[in-house]
Order: structure tokens, then C-alpha cells, then sequence
């Protein structure tokens, strides 16, 4: 059954696609047809991982070709466990944007590109897990990446195009690193099928060897954004659409990190380079957090934070024992589930207070209860607070590094342990900001996208602007007359203050007030969608038990090797004789 | 086979000038560069076959007589993936021209901004100093009686200039 369902992952979402793109005039069978497709996916998903978890690895050679010759397919617990969380990512977030495409009314746009697209990016993304041939894992990049692209610089206004163009090179700079690896390694082996690989890459030349290991990994380490590699993210990330950039962040970088991990266990197992990983993974969280505590802008500051946390992982593949291979499988499929929902919950706050700046909200707490639980419940989940995965996740890969016991291990758990606290401040300054003060009365124009969205409002509609900015003053000349002190006297003042704009800008239609001040109602799917993505996020804490087992069997299977090899192989390895 | 020393140096240079056109500011030397260094690329995956050999045809050539099939393969896929993403440059070139005139990669201005804070992020300031609303929730500090005019009230928060009353910086 099993060589039915395996291709299904990549074949149902292209079909899919193509499917949205027949009836791209009718918006609604497009969503039905997105969703079903999707759910589909999860479904088999999770088919395999149960199959893979009872049974091993499985391999399906696609198009019947014989082993070494044809495209094959492999799922295991790893790959399998990646899928599921992936499509499970997938759901929530095309749940997400379908509700903000009704909420914005966009439905009769000519813009139907989005499902397809998005469909292709999860075709790529399971292709990528799926291959069992270095060429396929290309490919599936490729798949990926172009639709990335395409999402990325959705609508093509001018911030998403410049961060589009630094987004495309580096990814192409990248392939084309990858691309000429495998080159290197097939002149050098003959082969691309990843189980062959894996006992012929060990009989090369050590200097060969390191070559090679170290081009795929400079190829990997680039999508997944580790350190010296990572800056393009931070600046890409931010400006695309809030579904978008969720399911970039938790999935796009993640399958670099499947890469690495599949470079480091299965092609190029013992353990060279994983000093140099380790400092990488030291240098990616330490750099990645300072980088986001430095930020006002929550989208920045998440996306840093993204970058920082991949270094948990790459510190858990450096480790290489299996207690650091679990750790890291772990964190994977936390930290994807946990960002994506910070994302979507920063579309929310966008939408709810108008920017994403920490300098410009405020008062979210009280104006929007439910939206406070749902950052605040992922916000900790990342920072690693007890009861949650994140904690779970991070004592897993800490434990595994005072286990190895080396200075270095133990330099970078020190670093995780700051990392930690660091994000923990990260999140608790956006926390402070944006839902416990006051509302701040008065757009700032102190973020670049911000200012250019003032100015043009300002162009177009000159007067109102005025008119709410005087609300504030006549509100304030009222608390002259009664003297309040205190705290709690600016926190009523902000709160009529804020109450006037708010009813200035209903009764006076179209003011820049209405538009970023008002009290709007969040969208009902949207909201849903992001807390059902909370909950996912949540429920990673009651089954990290389980969970845990599998990634603990996960990376036993892996430094194992040969369960892989041999499922490739239908059998033990075929003697080499020769080209 | 015979070694060659046509074959590395055409993709040393390619390579050499690829990666000198990619740094470029100008999309439209990134664009060339890139297909420089996809041609690079491709030539050195043409080169992992081995030697020259007759078609790999069945019928046409015996097996032992062919050329390796697989790299013209993957140098297929290569090319039909760099078109591609060539296209979808230039679709980005020309709306970078149509939006801006320019077609060069433009700054993060969100990223200098950041830069060039000074040291007055609020978090480093004395909660006094500053208007009752922007102060941390739940400071002690802020919790003191003090009075505040209306003026004062509407004074804000901003991380590049502090215009409070009272700042005496």
C-alpha cells in the first residue's frame, strides 16, 4: 500500500495545481479544491509515518525502473515525521490566507495565482523530503524555491520586489552551488542515488571527501539560513503577506535543515565538519537573537528569532550522537509548527493595530483579549518556558550537549541557555509594547514601509489627518481641568484619547484613523485558523512523549544507516563491481 | 580519455566572471552573471560523463561504445530550471523599472534604520524619563504620583528621537 501513498504527497498538491489554475475564475472551488488537496495530504502523510514507524523505511522506485538507475522515493520515520508537520503547516496557513482573501474582499481579483502556487511550493517541499536521490532533492528545491519566488513578490509592489531581488540571487547562488556539487559528486561516484552514495562517497580520497561534503553544505546551510549565511533571510522574509512568510519561515528553512541532516547522516556519516557545524550553530543562535532583540518591528524581530533557533538544530546534527540527532528532529518539527503560528499571529496584530512596529501598537491586551493569548501561549513556547515543546526541545538538545561533554558542546549549550533568555526578552519586549501599554495615539513614522504608507495617505487625503489629530489634544485639555495622577490616569486618558479617534474615524469615513486606528473586527477564519495553529503548537506538548520516542527511533535509524540502504536496495547492498 | 585543459579553464572563467557580474549592483548584470554561471555549471556537469562516446541510443551505438546519458540528463533539467528562473528575473527587472526607474538592488531601509539607532532604545532609558504611557507595564517607577499635562500626554515613544519634556540630553 505503502508504494501507492508515497508519491502521493508530491503528485496530489501538482494535480492540485493544476486543478486551481482550470478553475481559476471561480474562487471558490479554488479554496474547495486547495483544501481538499491539502487535507489529502496530511491524510497519507500520516499514513506513512504510521507505516514507517511500524514497518522502517520504505522505497519506491518511481516509474518501475530498476534501483540504481531510477527516480526513487524513500519514506522514513524522518522524512515521514517532516511530512506530516509540513502539511499540517500547509492546512493552517491556506486556511489563514483563504480567510484573509474573503476578509479583504479579494475574492473577484484576477490574482488567482495563489493556490496554485502554493500548492506547487508543498509539491516541492514533499519532493524534497521524499527523494532518495541527491538530483530529485534538487529538483524538489527548485520546485520549491520557484514558487517561493513567485509568493514572495505577490502583487509586485515595490518593498516585495526589492526584497525579491535579494531573495532570488542568494537562492540562486545557492542551487547553482548545489547543482555543481552533484556534478562533483557523480564524476567522482558515478552515482546520485543517495543509498549508493552512502557506500561509495566513504571509499574517496579524505580531501575528496571534505570537498564535496563541504559544497552541500555550504548549499544547505544557505536555505537554511545558518550564520554566516543567514542575512539574506531577515531581509527578505519581512515584507511578503502574512500567510506567506509563515509558511516560509517554518517550512522553507527547515528543509535545508533536512538536508543537512540527511548530508551529515546518511552521505558523509562520522562525523567530519562537526566542529566547524557546531560553531556555526553557536555563531547562528548568538547572532540571530541579538539581531532580534534589536529590532521594533515584530515580523523582523520573528524572523531573527527564526534564524537564531535554527542554530538549536544545527547544534543538535553537530552533536551526532543520537540523543543530539533526536533533539534536533524534535526542535524541527516544534520550532515549524511554533513559527508559523507566530507569523500568522503578526498578520493578526497587523491587522488588528494596523502595523507590525512595537513602536506603533499598544493596548492590544485589552482591545483584543483573544489575539493577547494567541501570541502570548507561541511567544513562550519559543522562548522555552516549562510547561511547553520549546522547553522540552531545548533540555533534549542540552542535555545531549553536556552529555557529549567536549568544551566546545558545552560553550554552545551556554550559548543556548543565553539564546534562550534572550528570545525570552525578544518576545516579553513585544509582549510590553504591543499589548500592555496603552494604544499610542499617533502613527510614527519610524519604520521606512510605515512612513511610505503615511505619505501616501497623507497625498491622498490630506484633511482628516488633521481632524484626528486634534481629538488627542482636546481629550487632554479635558484632563487639565481634573487633575489625574499616576499611572492609572495616562491609562484612562490613552483610553478616551484612543476611543475618540476611534469613533472619529467611523463617523468620518476613509480618515487615515479609521483605517489604522479603528476597532475592526478580526476576520472569524483567520482567527481561527491561527489558534487552531496555536493549539497544534500546544498539543506538541502533550504528545512530546510520544513524539520524542519517534525522534529518539527516528535518529536511531538514521546513524544506523543501513535500514535505509538496505530498503533502497530491497536487500542487503549489491556487491560493486565497478561503473 | 585524455585529459583536457580546454574544459576547466572555459568554466574557471565563466565561473570567474559570473560571480564578478552577480556582485553587481544592476539586476541586469546579476541576470547575466547568473546565466554565466549556469552555463558554467552546466559544462562542468557535461564534463562528469567521462569520455566522448556515440550516442546513447540503443540500436544506434553498443554500451560500451556510448556516452554517459545521465549528465545530459541533468544538464537538461538544468536548463529548462535556469530558463526559468531567467524569465522570472527579467519579469522582476521590469517591474523594478516600471516602479522605480532603477533597476538596481535598493537598500533595506529597515535594516539602516535599525542601524542607525543611537543608544535611546526605550528599554535603556529611566522609565521617569518618560511619558506615564510609554513607560514599561508594571514598573514600580510608574507607579509613583507625578503630574502630567495633557501636552505631555500625547508625547510617544520613538526609538530614533525622543522628544520628551524633561529629557535633558
Amino acid at each position: 500500500m505503502i508504494s501507492v501513498l508515497a508519491p502521493l504527497p508530491v503528485l496530489l498538491p501538482l494535480l492540485g495545481a493544476a486543478g486551481t489554475l482550470l478553475v481559476g475564475r471561480h474562487p471558490r472551488t479554488q479554496r474547495t479544491v486547495s483544501l481538499v488537496v491539502l487535507t489529502a495530504v496530511l491524510v497519507v502523510s500520516v499514513v506513512l509515518l504510521l507505516q514507517a514507524d511500524s514497518s522502517g523505511p520504505t522505497a519506491i522506485s518511481v516509474g518501475g525502473w530498476p534501483v540504481p538507475l531510477g527516480i526513487v522515493l524513500v519514506v522514513d520515520r524522518l522524512s515521514a515525521l517532516m511530512l506530516v508537520v509540513a502539511s499540517t503547516v500547509a492546512l493552517g496557513v491556506l486556511w489563514f490566507a483563504v480567510g484573509q482573501g474573503s476578509a479583504d474582499g479579494s475574492e473577484e481579483t484576477p490574482l488567482s495565482i495563489f493556490h496554485p502556487t502554493f500548492l506547487v511550493l508543498i509539491a516541492g517541499v514533499s519532493n524534497a523530503f521524499l527523494a532518495g536521490d541527491l538530483f530529485n532533492l534538487y529538483v524538489g528545491f527548485e520546485i520549491l524555491l520557484m514558487a517561493s519566488y513567485v509568493l514572495l513578490t505577490l502583487g509586485g509592489s515595490a518593498p516585495r520586489v526589492r526584497a525579491g531581488i535579494t531573495y532570488v540571487v542568494v537562492s540562486l547562488t545557492s542551487s547553482l552551488i548545489f547543482l555543481a556539487a552533484i556534478g562533483l559528486i557523480y564524476a567522482s561516484t558515478g552515482t546520485v542515488n543517495m543509498a549508493q552514495l552512502a557506500t561509495r562517497l566513504g571509499e574517496l580520497p579524505e580531501g575528496m571527501q571534505l570537498l564535496l561534503q563541504s559544497m552541500l553544505l555550504i548549499a544547505f546551510c544557505i536555505k537554511a539560513a545558518v550564520f554566516p549565511l543567514s542575512a539574506w533571510l531577515p531581509d527578505s522574509y519581512p515584507t511578503a503577506p502574512a500567510p506567506v512568510t509563515a509558511v516560509f519561515a517554518g517550512l522553507l528553512t527547515k528543509v535545508g535543515v533536512y538536508a543537512i541532516i540527511r548530508t551529515q547522516t546518511l552521505l558523509f556519516p562520522g562525523g567530519g565538519l562537526d566542529d566547524l557545524l557546531m560553531w556555526a550553530g553557536l555563531a547562528t543562535m548568538v547572532m540571530g537573537i541579538l539581531g532580534a532583540v534589536a529590532q521594533t518591528d515584530i515580523r523582523r524581530m520573528l524572523s531573527f528569532t527564526l534564524v537564531s533557533h535554527i542554530g538549536y538544530m544545527v547544534f543538535g546534527i553537530a552533536l551526532g550522537t543520537t540523543a543530539g540527532l533526536a533533539g534536533a528532529i524534535f526542535y524541527v518539527a516544534h520550532h515549524i509548527a511554533i513559527q508559523t503560528s507566530l507569523f500568522l499571529v503578526a498578520g493578526l496584530i497587523e491587522r488588528q493595530g494596523g502595523s507590525t512596529s512595537v513602536n506603533r501598537l499598544g493596548g492590544l491586551a485589552k482591545r483584543s483579549p483573544l489575539l493577547a493569548v494567541l501570541f502570548f501561549v507561541p511567544a513562550m513556547n519559543l522562548a522555552g518556558i516549562p510547561p511547553f515543546s520549546g522547553f522540552i526541545g531545548k533540555l533534549g538538545l542540552l542535555q545531549a550537549g553536556v552529555a557529549d561533554g567536549s568544551p566546545l558542546a558545552l560553550t554552545v549549550v551556554a550559548g543556548g541557555v543565553v539564546t534562550s533568555l534572550l528570545t525570552l526578552l525578544a518576545v516579553a519586549r513585544v509582549w510590553t509594547r504591543a499589548f500592555w501599554r496603552p494604544p499610542t495615539q499617533e502613527p510614527l513614522d519610524d519604520t521606512a514601509a510605515a512612513a511610505a504608507s503615511d505619505a501616501g495617505a497623507q497625498a491622498r487625503e490630506p484633511a482628516p489627518v488633521g481632524a484626528a489629530g486634534e481629538s488627542p489634544g482636546n481629550s487632554g485639555s479635558e484632563q487639565q481641568g481634573e487633575p489625574q495622577t499616576g499611572r492609572r490616569a495616562a491609562w484612562s486618558a490613552a483610553w478616551q484619547r484612543h476611543e475618540q479617534v476611534a469613533t472619529a474615524g467611523t463617523t468620518v469615513p476613509g480618515t487615515r484613523a479609521a483605517s489604522v486606528r479603528a476597532l475592526r473586527p478580526l476576520p472569524g477564519v483567520m482567527v481561527g485558523a491561527t489558534a487552531v495553529m496555536v493549539a497544534v503548537t500546544v498539543s506538541l506538548t502533550g504528545i512530546a512523549g510520544a513524539l520524542y520516542g519517534y525522534t529518539d527511533r527516528a535518529a536511531h535509524e538514521l546513524l544506523d544507516r543501513t535500514p535505509y540502504i538496505e530498503a533502497v536496495f530491497d536487500g542487503p547492498v549489491p556487491a560493486e563491481d565497478g561503473e | 580519455m585524455t585529459p583536457t585543459v580546454v574544459f576547466p579553464v572555459i568554466i574557471g572563467g565563466l565561473y570567474a566572471a559570473g560571480v564578478y557580474l552577480l556582485l553587481d549592483r544592476s539586476l541586469t548584470r546579476v541576470l547575466v552573471g547568473f546565466l554565466l554561471l549556469g552555463n558554467a555549471t552546466n559544462l562542468l556537469l557535461l564534463s562528469t560523463g567521462g569520455y566522448r562516446g556515440l550516442a546513447p541510443i540503443l540500436g544506434y551505438a553498443e554500451p560500451d561504445q556510448m556516452s554517459d546519458p545521465l549528465p545530459q540528463a541533468f544538464i537538461l533539467t538544468a536548463i529548462v530550471i535556469t530558463f526559468g528562473i531567467s524569465a522570472f528575473v527579467l519579469a522582476m527587472i521590469h517591474r523594478s523599472w516600471a516602479l522605480a526607474r532603477n533597476e538596481a538592488v535598493a537598500n533595506d531601509e529597515e535594516d539602516r534604520r535599525v542601524a542607525g539607532r543611537h543608544d535611546t532604545d526605550a528599554d535603556e532609558l529611566d522609565p521617569d524619563d518618560l511619558a506615564p504611557d510609554d513607560r514599561p507595564a508594571g514598573h514600580a517607577d510608574s507607579l509613583t504620583t507625578r503630574r502630567r499635562t495633557g501636552a505631555d500626554l500625547m508625547e510617544v515613544a520613538d526609538d530614533v528621537t525622543l522628544p520628551l519634556p524633561g529629557d535633558e540630553r
